[in-house]
């Protein structure tokens, strides 16, 4: 849109220009909050507590807090809700409390190369800026640091101009007593029941995180806890260095150009995760470079750039470190579960830590059968993202697209012609721990479908899918033995009248005597051995048994 | 007689039900011996001119799946057969058995029989276990035969039956024809004619073919059930008088005539009891479309079945002899058959005043 000359009218552009100004993010996601999560109602209640809750549990765990975590929603009128949260965390400095909350985009994990919840430092603050939209309000925030300290209560609103805090009134308050941060909003939002539910996202993420304690008290006084299914924190995740497996060539440009290493063998071995002196001279004769130039110089090589990347695929590099992920466990998965639902059998498998785009990740899988899982309808997969729930756009994430890519007919399991899923009551749990995790979206629905992921995902579901086809057969083959030892028993009466009939002896002595012979001589005959049927149960006696929860008090 | 051989039954009955409990008492499987009733098991004894069945036996079990619901069925069969002897109930049809012992299983959604087709089997294996026929068993199977000629009968009710009274339906062969149910008290006839078909003995009676003649006319229609095939026996054993068997020319033809006269396969063990060695083959045979110049139009192809069958009764044992081997293969290489009911086409009365007082007075006959 150039101007053409002799024209008497100023050239557009310059018109346009004058329009054209700085957007605030927070200006930005007033008119987008669908992209972070605030859409339908039930999904803006959803969204704000598990923005909350996150922050709480990384807090927790960051200060090696078993946490304990209060939700109370309460109904102020048809279209609102008050929504308090509380936790036991280490509470939020008086001086950066306003900005956690009133100001998006700031975070302290965002540029840490480690697992966290959170980690663009949007989720909060998103939260409060939907609650002010909605409510006009603004959200109150109480915290507490220390014991011998008073807390402090702010509220505060949003300015969405300027992306800062505004505090609409500040004082401390007397009355909170035990350290730990309170947050209180009101929304327009709705609470539901059903699969995608509050009480569905706490209880899965209380199988999660088995070491927190969560209590929901819901708007119809009903109180559900969650207690802990484990004492033990998990072991706090360390920043690392990216690892250079799936490494892409931008990020590694701007390494090379930004380091402060003179030699680029010093350069790989001190900017990246796993590689020492010996490796790193291993990639520069694959890549044939000469280690002891500029990484700088090489910067502005694309080419020898380009080469070094394809040795980092091919020079074996060790494992990326696993103490920067935080896996939940297979045991601790498997307590979860069997803490929130009653199964016949849990099958559970952990991948090894592998790359992508330099980042650490790891996949845990789960499969729960029977018990109280839903034989109808489409089968329960519940997938998690470093520990926290994803409860929607099931079908978009790579999670449920490396599950549609197993045929599961070869486990053993119910799959109807053209179905991607299996059928039966089912219960695959994914959980993906990395320090960057590939979400489709800001909202943090769906991971993406990298390739890397995909792969690690299908594996892991495979690996526990095996165990779960070695039960049902033998599940099968015991069930078959009972029905025809049972058939037996029944045959064995028709035979004992007949032959009362022929010798006129006691039908009951002539029954006793051949289910005596049967079961001591001939049980094998029926192929599987009676007591295999006791055998096939043994993977949930062997789960560690919990105490029952959750804890339902009052209501219902 | 008959009172002790049920008696005897019963106790035959009995200790087949003791056998099984000592085998559980020995812990061992329980078991039956079954007799294999197929032509692996079947030889023809060339001497007597029977077939017989062999030795050959098989062991059922109960602790085996593939077995045990035959087991019990058997067991079934077994124990209704002694308490319908004991309780001297009139005779039951196999088919009225099946419904006494046809009942569900409680507790594994299954019935003790579905189909006839299992329990009628089954009454066979008790037959042999116990050493006795069916009718011996107080069992009979519906019988088809009627019968016309000069004889007289008195029936197991009282009745006196004079054969030659019997208008044109004929006596009927009754379930069973041993003598205390069937005692024949007179027997003028000449010789005994026994005619495949039935609209073929139809039309031999209506021209009053056995008054003319001085014979019994009887036909099995079609395959002979059991009682035919016992009563021409007993007419063989008892009654020095010479005895034919008039069938289509085909092999299934053929077959009836050897049923008649060696017994089948599948009743071998019942063979001694119904086999009539001294009946002797009339016709139709292939010699006979030359000598008596059947019609063209009465020829009907053999189809590949009719040529399958051939093969197979080549090889059975009691057809091992020049003149049927001769038969057979003439006959595959005529490449037609006829029916008995063919012969019409030359006259209505060809058959009872052409065809068979020429073969009876040539002696053209096949043994």
């Amino acid at each position: 849109m150039t101007s053409v000359p002799g024209n008497e009218k100023a050239p557009i552009a310059m018109e346009l220009a004058k329009k054209q100004k700085a957007i605030s993010v927070a200006e930005f996601f007033e008119k987008n909050r669908h992209m972070l999560g605030f859409d339908s109602l039930p999904r803006c209640l959803i969204t704000c507590i598990k923005e909350a809750v996150d922050n709480s549990l990384d807090a927790c765990e960051e200060s090696s807090i078993l946490p304990d975590i209060y939700i109370r929603i309460r109904k102020v009128d048809e279209r609102f809700l008050s929504i308090v949260i509380e936790d036991n965390g280490p509470g939020i400095q008086k001086e950066v409390l306003p900005r956690v909350f009133g100001k998006l985009l700031y975070g302290s994990r965002f540029h840490a190369i480690r697992q966290s919840r959170g980690q663009q430092g949007i989720g909060i603050s998103a939260a409060v800026l939907y609650s002010q939209l909605t409510s006009g309000r603004p959200v109150r925030i109480t915290s507490k640091i220390d014991p011998r300290l008073p807390a402090y209560m702010y509220e505060l609103k949003i300015d969405t101009e300027t992306n800062e805090p505004r505090i609409v009134s500040e004082r401390v308050d007397e009355f909170f007593t035990s350290r730990g941060t309170r947050i209180e909003l009101e929304m327009e939002a709705a609470y539901v029941r059903g699969k995608q539910s509050v009480l569905e996202y706490l209880r899965n993420t209380a199988i999660v995180n088995p070491h927190a304690r969560i209590t929901l008290l819901d708007p119809f006084g009903e109180k559900t806890t969650f207690e802990r299914a484990s004492d033990i924190l998990p072991k706090q995740p360390v920043e690392i260095k990216p690892h250079p497996r799936g490494i892409e060539l931008g990020t590694l440009l701007k390494m090379l150009h930004g380091t402060e290493y003179e030699k680029l063998s010093t350069f790989l071995n001190g900017e990246f995760a796993k590689v020492g002196g010996y490796t790193a001279d291993n990639i520069c004769r694959e890549a044939s470079v000469d280690p002891s130039m500029s990484p700088r110089e090489l910067a502005k090589d694309v080419e020898a750039a380009k080469r070094l990347i394809a040795a980092f695929q091919k020079i074996k590099v060790m494992a990326p470190p696993k103490d920067c992920l935080s896996p939940i466990t297979e045991d601790l998965l498997k307590k979860g579960v069997v803490q929130n639902h009653k199964v016949d059998f849990i099958a559970t498998a952990s991948r090894p830590v592998n790359a992508s785009r330099g980042n650490p990740f790891l996949v845990e899988a789960l499969i729960a059968y029977g018990g109280d899982i839903d034989p109808e309808g489409r089968i329960d997969i519940v997938r998690f993202a470093n520990r926290v729930p994803l409860m929607y756009q099931q079908g978009a994430c790579a999670i449920t697209h490396a599950i549609e890519r197993i045929n599961w007919k070869h486990y053993n399991l119910e799959q109807s012609k053209n179905a991607k899923l299996p059928s039966g009551p089912i219960m695959i749990m994914v959980h993906i721990a990395s320090t960057n995790v590939p979400f489709t979206s800001e909202s943090k629905d769906a991971v993406a479908d990298v390739p890397e992921f995909m792969d690690e995902i299908e594996l892991a579901v495979r690996q526990a899918a095996r165990d779960l086809s070695r039960f049902l057969s033998e599940q099968r083959k015991a069930l078959d033995a009972r029905k025809k030892i049972r058939i037996f028993e029944c045959y064995t009466k028709e035979v004992a009248m007949a032959l009362r009939d022929l010798t006129g002896r006691d039908p009951a002595a002539i029954e006793a005597k051949f289910m005596d012979v049967l079961n001591k001589k001939y049980t094998k005959f029926v192929e599987a051995p009676a007591d295999s049927a006791g055998a096939a149960t043994e993977p949930v006696a062997t789960a560690p048994v919990a105490p029952a929860a959750p804890v339902k008090k009052g209501g219902k | 007689m008959a009172v002790k051989k049920s008696e005897l039954i019963v106790q035959r009955l009995k200790s087949i039900g003791d056998g099984i409990i000592d085998d559980v008492d020995a812990g061992r499987n329980p078991s039956f011996d079954i007799r294999t009733r197929a032509l692996s098991n079947v030889h023809f004894d060339e001497q007597t001119g029977i077939i017989r069945l062999g030795d050959e036996a098989q062991k059922r079990y109960y602790f085996n799946v593939g077995q045990a619901k035959k087991f019990l069925q058997t067991l079934l069969i077994a124990k209704q057969i002694k308490v319908l002897l004991e309780q001297e109930q009139p005779a039951l049809s196999i088919r009225q058995l099946f419904y006494t012992l046809k009942h569900d299983i409680p507790g594994a959604n299954e019935n003790t029989f579905d189909e006839q087709e299992e329990s009628d089997p089954l009454i066979e294996d008790v037959e042999l276990m116990t050493d006795a026929l069916r009718e011996e068993l107080n069992l009979i199977a519906t019988p088809n035969g009627v019968l016309s000629g000069p004889m007289v009968v008195e029936d197991k009710t009282g009745d006196v039956l004079d054969f030659t009274k019997m208008g044109s339906a004929g006596g009927a062969v009754p379930p069973i024809v041993e003598d205390d149910y069937f005692h024949i008290k007179e027997m003028n006839a000449d010789y005994i004619l026994v005619v495949e078909k039935y609209a073929v003995w139809n039309l031999l009676n209506q021209s009053k073919y056995w008054k003319k003649n001085n014979c019994l006319l009887m036909t099995g229609k079609g395959q002979p059930a059991r009682a035919e095939r016992r009563l021409l026996a007993r007419f063989g054993e008892e009654y020095d008088i010479p005895i034919y068997v008039f069938t289509d020319m085909d092999p299934w033809g053929y077959y009836i005539y050897s049923v008649y006269k060696y017994g089948s396969i599948n009743l071998a063990f019942f063979s001694e009891k119904a086999a009539c060695p001294r009946a002797r083959y009339l016709g139709l045979s292939v010699k006979d479309v030359m000598n008596f110049d059947m019609p063209r139009s009465s020829w009907i192809k053999l189809n590949d079945e009719d040529f399958k069958r051939i093969e197979e009764i080549s090889s059975y044992p009691w057809f091992q002899n020049d003149y049927w081997q001769k038969e057979l293969a003439d006959l595959k290489k005529f490449g037609y058959k006829i029916e008995q009911d063919a012969l019409v086409s030359k006259s209505i009365e060809f058959t009872a005043n052409n065809y068979l007082p020429a073969k009876i007075e040539n002696k053209d006959f096949m043994d």
